[in-house]
């Protein structure tokens, strides 16, 4: 408790609470990217092909 | 194999999901068809292209009381400005669909879950911080309907944009950013042709970042404002002369402003965060119209939300110093405002709506050019 209280000290969080859930949800976020729908290899090309025709990209 | 959207250094979406809901192969034979603005229309797309993520529709009552009590959904996700639908009278209820259509052509399902009266005083005074009708966003506010309709939102069709060049959603520009390999890329949020102090304070950030991101707001503004095409092309004429090309992306986004301040760069900064972007300049009055909120209050909110996952750099306003001889700011300068020139858009747009072009020391003369060649600037 202690060592969360020095680590959040001057960063803007004002309470330990309020930090975990912050982090706990930030560890959510990540298992949920992972199980979110995948941007295929095929989608990202067709973005890419959009960009290169827009003058985006070479 | 599906491929790395982002790597781990890429900024993560608000709320850690980018929002995808689009379904151009859904039957919406038989649904009721309620018309809605283009302004509505631009809100509908920008849900579901992930531009208000965590978002997937318009807010349910405990959302919208989340967000105008506490400035957080309930999820406790920092969100400051209520992305709503209104009706004149209580004619859905929970668990019906109809179909949203503007007349600029897009289509959208709505799952209606929540059909709920609000106060809008209260509404008022917690979003703009005033119920004055004088307020442009207070007065659209009031015109609203009674009730307002929560529930997610599927795109069946797009609608068309005569700024489809220029227009990115968050998918494309996190590719972008990708194949760029920017890891730290700065937002500039305007409403405005540049002058010379917008061109200071996006080159300054940019000497910390590997890229910028100039992405003008197109979309409803008051009378006065600039025109959308105006902006693009003053903007385009600024990059073309002034502008490293491998450090620039300029790219439009479609949203109304709502002129509600401090709550309104919060929400400028989060819809950057979706689309890639790690910092956000926040300058003088960020989003502000008349003399509502304080020159410098936009900064102060930020305080509020150390866990907003995108980083505000906060300019304070430039202006010319004869005797310095450059381009600085209160916190730089040690002179006297007897030498200072100031970059007044009340005096730029004065001498534009005369015909003349502003000094070179105001704004550079490719951009004042297109201006003055666009015939009125002005909406």
């Amino acid at each position: 408790m202690e060592k969360i209280k020095e680590r959040i000290e001057g960063t803007g969080f004002t309470s330990v609470s309020g930090y975990v859930t912050y982090v706990l949800r930030e560890v959510i976020a990540n298992i949920d990217e992972d199980e979110e729908e995948a941007f295929s290899k095929e989608d990202e090309e067709k973005v890419k092909e959009r960009l290169r025709a827009l003058g985006y990209l070479d | 194999m599906p491929s790395d959207t982002w790597t781990d250094n890429m900024q993560k979406p608000h709320g850690g999901k980018l929002v995808r809901r689009i379904s151009e192969s859904k039957d919406v034979g038989g649904l009721e068809r309620i018309h809605v603005n283009n302004d509505t229309a631009k809100d509908i797309e920008n849900i579901a292209h992930g531009v208000l993520s965590p978002l997937e529709g318009f807010l349910c009552r405990d959302e919208f009381e989340s967000v105008l009590f506490h400035k957080r959904l309930p999820s406790d996700v920092p969100w400051t400005i209520p992305i709503v639908i209104d009706e004149n009278e209580k004619k859905h209820k929970e668990g019906e669909e109809v179909l949203l259509e503007s007349e600029n052509g897009m289509q959208a399902i709505l799952e209606i879950e929540d059909v709920y009266a609000y106060d809008n005083k209260e509404a008022a005074r917690e979003i703009f911080r005033t119920t004055s009708e004088e307020h442009p966003g207070v007065k659209k506010l009031y015109d609203m309907g009674d009730f307002l309709l929560g529930g997610k939102i599927t795109l069946v069709k797009g609608s068309s944009s005569p700024f489809e060049d220029y227009l990115l959603y968050p998918r494309e520009t996190r590719v972008l950013f990708k194949e760029k390999r920017w890891d730290d890329i700065v937002a500039f949020q305007t409403r405005n042709p540049p002058h010379i102090g917008h061109e200071y304070v996006q080159k300054a950030a940019l000497t910390f970042v590997d890229g910028i991101f100039i992405n003008p707001l197109m979309g409803k503004k008051k009378k006065g404002d600039f025109r959308d095409d105006v902006i693009l092309d003053s903007y385009k004429a600024l990059l073309e002369h002034y502008y490293l090309k491998n450090r620039v992306v300029l790219a439009v986004l479609q949203t109304e402003m709502r002129y509600a301040g401090p709550r309104e760069a919060v929400f400028h900064a989060i819809m950057r965060k979706n689309f890639g972007c790690t910092h956000f300049i926040v300058g003088r009055d960020h989003a502000g119209v008349g003399n509502y909120y304080g020159h410098y209050e936009a900064h102060e909110i930020f305080k509020e939300f150390p866990d907003l996952g995108i980083t505000p750099l906060f300019f304070r306003s430039f202006y010319y110093c004869k005797k310095c001889g450059s381009v600085v700011n209160d916190k730089i300068c040690p002179h006297g405002k007897e030498y200072h020139v100031n970059f007044s858009g009340t005096n730029i747009r004065k001498l534009l709506r005369e015909g003349k072009k502003p000094p070179i020391s105001m704004m550079r003369e490719e951009v004042s050019d297109i201006i003055l060649e666009s015939g009125n600037p002005f909406v």
